[in-house]
């Protein structure tokens, strides 16, 4: 009995597979428009994220106060915030019995936008920190000598480390597509509004509908690769020719 | 572009009994000297004597643990604006060669930064690499373009620490010739070296390190001919110092 | 002048992203939507799939479905989040409209509840009687995994129990599985564990990892479950889209709507029942 049930669940797989190629072939609509979303959700997101957090981490790693481990040792920790505790904070913040609430934008893709940008900002910004913290060693005489300032420190070496940021953006945007109980709860799920690749992976698997799930979880996965894969040739292209 | 003497404004600097611990080692102690304007010192001596540590206190980077340093200026911002500084190994930015010579001067605020960093890339020669990757380039080069991006900045004093250290022969004389067109122009140069015949080639005064004492200060001939300390003696003879 | 350079391309960067975010907001003039706060088994069954569209080219008024579970979705509407709430809870419902929460309820269809569990059925339970089956289940111990998150079906359930003179919590963490998930995450599990489950049909028709589940007891007139609409009370949340809300409580309770709820069959059974009486 046992066996002959591991079997069926196992057939899914290559169930799900054809069900994921044939998706992905016939370019079904429904898919295009979720994963649409998926990417407009995330990019939004990380771009808001990084705009901030890169600024804020290059400041953290030049500026010397006391505490300052103490903050560092939080954006570190904060790295592992849960998907699901982000949703529930900013949907109190949005929601209409809210300090926010007045902006409406609950239930919409801005709230998701918003929620996976607070979610990933410490991601970006404590690699940031750590890296722009690192290069300040190598770069802090020289720096120092030519009487930049703060501010003119922090860009030089934002500049300067832009590769290596890069992966930090990228960590960032893999958690924020990858993501599902902050987008499910500002979201709702609402079909054709804000539904994403994975609240609809969550949807289908309680619906019961297990190859349909997987066959979604790995268009999300062949997105996500392909991708990073562009950004890894985008990089090394660009490493090869300024070092 | 009209070939300058620099006027003094900061110099002479004067240092008294400077002092440098770092932690429980006493790496500098009792150092007095005078850095007057037009001239060219060399600060000679052994690995570890201490030298690294004195330019870094005289340009300002790190702070004497004792004893005072006094500029001619009481504007603290002439003061840095006047000096500019190129260590042992070039600190390139991720950029083009043109581009960090430009960025210098974009922090110094110049005028018409284009120009002046054509310029100083035309002095060093090296006009043809300008739109390469500076991190690409050879270590000479690199060293160069060091050098032409501080020499752009017009500075009053130039501090170089060992900066030939890493270099072969032919850069070596590269680097020796534009150092000493940049003092021609008016900038007073003190330099760090282990190399006595750089020291040689190079110096109009001599300050001799060993274990964190000035135990020499001459002008060179005197120096070469007639050193007055045994350690320098026997450093000029090709023995080893410890 | 560098730094004012990039500090303006900072601006022009963000103010872009957040434009292509602004691009997102529904647009409040064009587009005409109420937000309704209705449960993971009305949803996951397919009703809307099939009724909202035919409001849609009736009345042109999108309607947004955030699916939750009852007690969620009450809450949300409590907050002023959504404009109408449709769940089946009438103890629940009741209470809401008395705190003044929610006005102008109405009855719309009703499903009915069955119980499924292993083809198997070592409790032997089928049959047509529910305090029955819930008693040997209790007697023989025999796995039953429950929502466990206040919804209305879970509401339901507690009560059936009740009414059998249970405590469902004295097996608790032996026979008795509390899941605090929707519908179909508990029918998942019930479905791995092989164990006993309360459902409505609605959820079990379109639910498709059933295992060895099948449907035991049915067909008991206790089991049948009521579902409500209700308009979030503008007077306690004056932005709630008092006009467009009305618009799709009385499409539900027309006949038009009411029929619309009749025609929606899965494997050729019916699955709600509209049962709005005027008055």
């Amino acid at each position: 009995m046992q066996a002959c049930r591991y079997t069926a669940r196992m057939q899914e797989i290559p169930q799900s597979l054809a069900l994921a190629l044939g998706l992905l072939s016939s370019l079904d609509g429904t898919l295009l428009s979720i994963a649409g979303l998926s990417m407009r959700v995330s990019g939004v997101a990380v771009v808001a994220a990084s705009l901030l957090a890169l600024p804020f981490g290059a400041w953290l790693a030049l500026a010397r106060f006391p505490g300052r481990q103490g903050v560092i040792a939080l954006l570190n920790g904060m790295m592992g915030l849960p998907p699901v505790v982000v949703g529930l904070l900013i949907y109190l913040l949005l929601s209409r019995a809210g300090p926010l609430g007045a902006l409406g934008i609950l239930f919409t893709p801005a709230a998701m936008m918003v929620a996976q940008a607070v979610l990933i900002f410490p991601i970006i910004a404590a690699l940031a920190r750590q890296v722009i913290e690192d290069a300040w060693g190598e770069y802090r005489e020289q720096l120092v000598s030519f009487n930049a300032t703060r501010s003119q420190c922090m860009r030089a070496l934002l500049w300067d480390m832009r590769f290596t940021l890069s992966t930090a953006v990228l960590a960032g945007f893999g958690r924020a597509i990858a993501e599902v109980g902050a987008v499910m709860i500002v979201g709702g799920n609402i079909d054709g509004v804000t539904r994403v690749m994975t609240t609809a992976i969550a949807l289908e698997t309680s619906k019961g509908d297990l190859p349909l799930a997987l066959a979604l979880g790995m268009v999300l996965i062949t997105m996500v690769v392909l991708i990073n894969l562009a950004a890894q040739l985008i990089k090394s292209a660009a490493m090869k020719q300024h070092g | 572009m009209a070939e300058a003497i620099i006027p003094p404004r900061v110099l002479p600097l004067t240092a008294e009994h400077l002092g440098f611990r770092a932690g429980n080692v006493t790496v500098l102690s009792d150092v007095s000297l005078v850095i007057a304007p037009g001239s060219r010192n060399i600060v000679l001596g052994p690995n570890g004597a201490g030298k690294s540590v004195l330019m870094r206190l005289l340009h300002g980077l790190l702070t004497p643990t004792r004893g005072t340093l006094r500029w001619s200026s009481a504007d603290g911002l002439a003061v840095r604006r006047a000096q500019a500084m190129v260590f042992q190994r070039p600190v390139m930015l991720r950029r083009s060669v043109r581009e960090n010579v430009e960025f210098a001067l974009q922090v110094a605020g110049h005028a018409d930064v284009r120009r002046a960093a054509e310029a100083a890339l035309d002095r060093v020669g090296l006009v043809q690499l300008a739109d390469r990757a500076a991190r690409l380039c050879s270590g000479g080069e690199q060293q160069r373009i060091a050098l032409a991006r501080a020499w752009a900045l017009q500075p009053e004093v130039l501090f170089l620490d060992e900066p030939t250290a890493s270099l072969d022969p032919a850069a070596t004389r590269a680097i020796e010739e534009t150092i000493a067109a940049i003092h021609a122009q008016g900038t007073t140069i003190v330099m760090t070296t282990h190399d006595l015949g750089q020291a040689r080639r190079l110096a109009d005064r001599v300050l001799f390190l060993h274990r964190g004492r000035l135990v020499e200060d001459t002008p060179a001939k005197v120096f070469f001919q007639l050193p007055h300390s045994l350690e320098a003696s026997a450093f000029i003879r090709g023995e080893l110092l410890w | 002048m560098v730094k004012r350079k990039i500090g303006r391309a900072w601006i022009r960067a963000m103010s872009m992203a957040i434009f292509a975010g602004a691009m997102t907001l529904p647009a409040m003039a064009e587009d005409k939507f109420i937000v309704v706060a209705s449960t993971t088994s009305t949803q996951d069954s397919g009703l809307f799939g099939h009724i909202l569209p035919l409001f849609k080219a009736r009345t042109g008024i999108d309607v947004r479905v955030v699916a939750q579970g009852t007690g969620q979705a009450l809450a949300t509407a409590k907050k002023g989040d959504a404009d109408v709430v449709f769940v089946h809870d009438k103890v629940a419902e009741a209470k809401f409209v008395e705190e003044g929460f929610g006005v102008d309820r109405r009855e719309v269809m009703y499903n009915d509840f069955v119980i499924v569990g292993p083809k198997g059925d070592p409790a032997k339970v089928a049959g047509k009687n529910v305090m029955a089956a819930l008693k040997k289940i209790e007697a023989g111990k025999a796995a039953f995994t429950s929502r466990g998150d206040k919804s209305g079906t879970h509401a339901a359930e507690l009560r059936y129990w009740k009414q059998a003179d249970i405590d469902p919590q004295s097996g608790k963490g032996a026979w008795y599985r509390e899941t605090g998930s929707g519908m179909g995450p508990t029918l998942n599990t019930a479905s791995a564990m092989n164990a006993y489950a309360f459902t409505d049909r609605g959820t079990w028709l379109s639910f498709k990892n059933r295992g060895e589940l099948t449907v035991l007891v049915e067909g008991d007139t206790r089991l049948f479950n009521q579902y409500g609409v209700m308009l979030v009370n503008p007077a306690r949340h004056p932005h709630v889209k008092k006009e467009l809300g009305m618009q799709f409580i009385d499409w539900m309770t027309s006949a038009e709507g009411q029929a619309a709820i009749a025609a929606y069959k899965i494997e050729g059974q019916q699955l709600f029942f509209p049962n709005f009486r005027k008055g």
